[in-house]
Formats: C-alpha cells, structure tokens, sequence
C-alpha cells in the first residue's frame, strides 16, 4: 500500500513541477498559503527548539563537564540542532499542523467535488492547489528550521549558564559552538529541511486528492499524510545523513 | 490556449454517447446507453431517482471513464488530451459544488480570472450581471458557507451562465428552489441558449421545467434509456413505466 502511494506521489511531484512555469501566477495563493505556516507554526516551533536546545545542553553537559571535556559542549549542542534536531522534529511538526491541513482541506473539496468542479471549469487541480502548497512549504520550513537552530543554540547556552553541573561560560559556549560549526554544517540541514519540505507537501496534497468517501474519508486521509510524511521523513533522515557525510 | 476557444463559443457542440456500460461498486449502473444531443439542442432527461441521472452527465464531461462505450464530444473523444482547451464545457452539479474557501464573486469569476480571459474590471462586470440574472445581487462577498441550499445552487448556475459554454450540463438545476426562481432559471437556460446557441443538457425531475424548455427528452429508468423523443412524442407514450413517472401526481383527495 505505502509502495503505490509513494509511486503517486512521486508521479504527483513530477506533475507539479511540470507546472513550475505557472508558479509566478499563483503569487497570491503562495503568499496565503506561506502565511499560514508561519501563523500556525512559529511559536510552537521556537518553543519546541528552545527547549530541544536546552534538554540537549542538559544531558550531555554535566557528563561531559565531569569527564573534562567541556569545552566542546557549545560545538555538540551547535552541531545536533542545526545538522539533525531542527530539520526533523520541525519537519516532524510541521507534517502534523501543516501537512495535516493540507490533507484535510484537499480531502474535503475532493469528498464535496469542489475538485471535480474545477476539473470541469479546465482548472487544472494540480495547479491550483498542490503548487502553491509546494512551494510554499518548501520556502516555508527551511525558514523555520534556520529560527529553530538559532533559537536550539540559545537555549543551550541558557542551560549551560544556569546550571551548575555545567562548566561552561557563556563565551566559552560560544566560542566552541564558532571553532565547530561551518557553514556547511548549517547549510546540510537546510538541504534536509527542503526535502523534507517536498516530502510533506507531496504526500499530504496527494493524499488529500485520493480522498474516497465522506468526512471519514478525509479523516483516514489526514492520518494517512502524517503517518507516512513522518515515516518517509526519519527514513530519509537517515539517508541523507550517510550521503550527506560523504559529500 | 483559451482564447482561441472564446471566439468559437457562439456555437454549441454536439454529444454522442455509445453503449455507455458502467458499474460502482460492483453495481451496474448505466446498462448500454446510446444517446445523441444535437448542436444547440435543449437535452432534457428525466428519470427517478437512483436511476443513474448524475452518473450519465460525469462521464458525458469526462469526470468518469466508462466501462465499455464511449463518450464524443463534437466527434472527439472525451477523453482525448486537450478536448477542455478546444471546447468549452461547463456543469452544474447537484450540489452546486462551489468552492468552500472562496466568496461567491470569487467562485462565479474564477474561470475568468484563473484563464486570465478578460481584464479584471469587465469580470467583475460579468460576475456582477451573472448574480443578478439568478437573484444573487448584494450577496457577491458571502462564502457557500453561509448560504441556503437553494442560493448555492443559483450561484453554481452563475459560474456556468459565465463560462458561456459551448456544452453546458445541468444537474437538478431546480430541485432546490422555489417556483418563481425556478421559472426565472429556466428563462436563463433558454435565453443562454437562444443568445449563444449552447447546447444544453438537463437533468431534472421537474415535469414542467422539462416539457417547460426541451427540445427533446429522454426517459431513463434503471440506468437504460426508455424512450427519446420530443416532448409531444414522450407524453403521447403509452408504456406503463413511463405514465407512471409521468403521471405521478400529489392529490389524494
Ligand atoms: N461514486 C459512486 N460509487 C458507488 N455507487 C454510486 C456512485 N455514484 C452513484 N452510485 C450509484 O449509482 C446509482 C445512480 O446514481 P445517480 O447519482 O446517478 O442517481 P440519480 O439518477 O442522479 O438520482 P437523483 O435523482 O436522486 O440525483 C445509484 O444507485 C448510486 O447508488
Ligand atoms: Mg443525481
């Protein structure tokens, strides 16, 4: 079952990005559709990494501090949030407040034919719905993600000044997490954020267009795109993290 | 691509379908349907309900594939690639199946302004005088949402009067609503015809509406087409099935 949805979804992306060239028209859908995201998630997102952030410094820092190795605790915290941490569990939060959306509102023009009727008027639904989304997750999450690293690396800092089990100043973070993390570092979880990004929009937005049957119909849709963009995304962490490594 | 179709909309488009077979769900629905709608035609069919009314206009607009047969649109298959770009077509279905997040000026404009057909000044102009020929003017900035079913259904026609199609189907266009409305969407569906030469196909139960405004009808029952004729030719039928859907009558007294 998730092999055939996957294929569609595939086949779905490609039919979406054969549309690119009308990306310029759907400016307004694009710009509601990026509005949405940032309303519905920004918070929950910088809450979600300060304290992923702080719970890291927590649990590595006195281990660290008491075996004498401190001074790497800024590089560790900078490295996990902005290369692993921020793109998935952001990833991961915007499949169940983004995604979900996506599907259920998809699904329910689907269930109440809203879709048949734009088929009907030449309006190609691809085009009018699942592009603008697309697009708009796919700008939307990286941004996210870049607030969430710098707000993961500060509430890092926040614990290791704080606590006392921690031997680190607030410089001495800083300094470790500048020798540690380059650029690349940061741009490697951007890379992730945008695939990421894709995964979500294509399964949600497909999902939501197969849509059978009544509210229930949508209801199993909407499970169906979060489940699966979760799974295809921890998948995925993992693949790209070995071939990211190597690059 | 649709610009070149706006110039040739003045003539309505002819539909054949042949030996449309087609089950749901593992029921058969449509049993060899042939059917023929002459170019700026008023096409009314009748029939109870469940009889496969809906099914027969989603696959004469291309929304379903049948079974076995096949549906042509002036002559071209409608499943063919590109027959939406070289005909214009337009439905309105039974639920009016208007979209839920847009306003009703947005939803009876959006074929106008997503095809970029005409500047936004004479759409709205055109959306304007579309709402008001169905009884919809002061209404323009409500969503579906807010409406009763049978003003739902009169803006569903509003978005099809604006298309000016060239095949314009109607599901149940009056089911919903009161008689004098009733009356006054199927001088629309005349005049539309009458102005632009659509062809149109009617689904309705309504007995007047069909006699009302067919050139010819159709009876189907149980997913077969009984009998096609001109309106005279259908009630001078003596088949009991057909009297009896005919006859129907509300007095007991
Ligand atoms: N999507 C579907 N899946 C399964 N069966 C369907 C589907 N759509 C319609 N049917 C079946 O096809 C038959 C005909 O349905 P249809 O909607 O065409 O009836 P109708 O003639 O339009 O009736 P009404 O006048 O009540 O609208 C019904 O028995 C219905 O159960
Ligand atoms: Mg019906």
């Amino acid at each position: 079952m998730i092999y055939r949805d996957i294929g569609q979804a595939i086949l779905l992306f490609c039919e979406a990005a054969r549309q690119w060239p009308m990306v310029w028209r759907d400016r307004a859908r694009i710009r509601e559709q990026l509005h949405e995201i940032g309303n519905a998630s920004l918070f929950m997102a910088c809450l979600l990494a300060l304290f992923i952030g702080g719970v890291l410094a927590l649990q590595t820092g006195p281990v660290m501090s008491e075996r004498g190795v401190s001074s790497f605790i800024g590089g560790m915290v900078g490295l996990a949030m902005c290369k692993e941490l921020a793109p998935v569990m952001m990833a991961v939060l915007i499949a169940g407040r983004i995604g979900s959306a996506m599907a259920a509102e998809i699904g329910s023009m689907q269930a109440y034919q809203e879709i048949d009727a734009l088929r009907t008027m030449n309006i190609d639904p691809v085009r009018y719905l699942v592009l603008p989304r697309l697009v708009a997750i796919t700008v939307g999450l990286p941004l996210l993600v870049v607030f969430a690293v710098l707000i993961g690396w500060m509430g890092g800092a926040m614990v290791c000044i704080s606590n006392p089990q921690i031997s680190i100043t607030y410089s001495g973070y800083l300094n470790s997490l500048k020798a540690m993390v380059q650029v690349g570092d940061v741009a490697n979880g951007l890379i992730k954020a945008v695939v990421f990004a894709i995964v979500i929009g294509t399964v949600s937005c497909h999902q939501g267009l197969t849509t059978l049957g009544g509210p229930r119909g949508v209801g199993r849709s909407v499970t169906k795109a979060v489940v699966n963009s979760i799974i295809l995304i921890l998948v995925l962490d993992y693949v790209l993290t070995r071939v990211l490594l190597n690059l | 691509m649709n610009t070149a179709a706006a110039q040739t909309v003045s003539r309505g488009v002819g539909v054949t379908v042949r030996g449309l077979c087609k089950s749901l769900a593992g029921q058969p629905v449509l049993h060899e349907v042939d059917l023929t709608v002459e170019p700026g035609e008023v096409f009314v069919i009748m029939g109870p309900s469940g009889s496969g009314k809906s099914v027969l206009l989603r696959h004469i607009i291309g929304l379903m594939e049948p079974d076995t047969g096949e549906v042509l649109i002036a002559g071209e298959s409608i499943q063919s690639p590109g027959v939406r770009d070289r005909h214009h077509m337009a439905m309105v279905f039974q639920s009016g199946a208007l979209l839920n997040s847009l306003t009703l000026a947005e939803n009876a404009g959006l074929y106008l302004r997503e095809h970029a057909m005409k500047p936004e000044a004479e759409i709205a102009d055109i959306v304007a005088r579309a709402l008001a020929a169905v009884g919809l003017t002061g209404q323009e900035e409500k969503l579906p949402g807010e409406l009763s079913g049978g003003m739902r259904k009169r803006a569903a026609i509003a978005r099809a009067l604006v298309m000016e199609p060239q095949l314009l189907l109607y599901d149940e266009p009056t089911s919903e609503l009161d008689p004098l409305m009733a009356a006054t969407v199927s001088r629309e569906i005349v005049a539309l015809q009458r102005r632009l030469g659509v062809t149109s196909v009617v689904v309705s139960h309504d007995r007047e509406l069909a006699f009302g405004i067919a050139h010819r009808m159709a009876i189907i029952l149980d997913g077969r087409i009984r009998c096609v004729g001109r309106p005279a030719e259908v009630r001078a039928l003596q088949d009991p099935q057909v009297r009896e859907f005919l006859d129907a009558t509300f007095r007991h007294h």
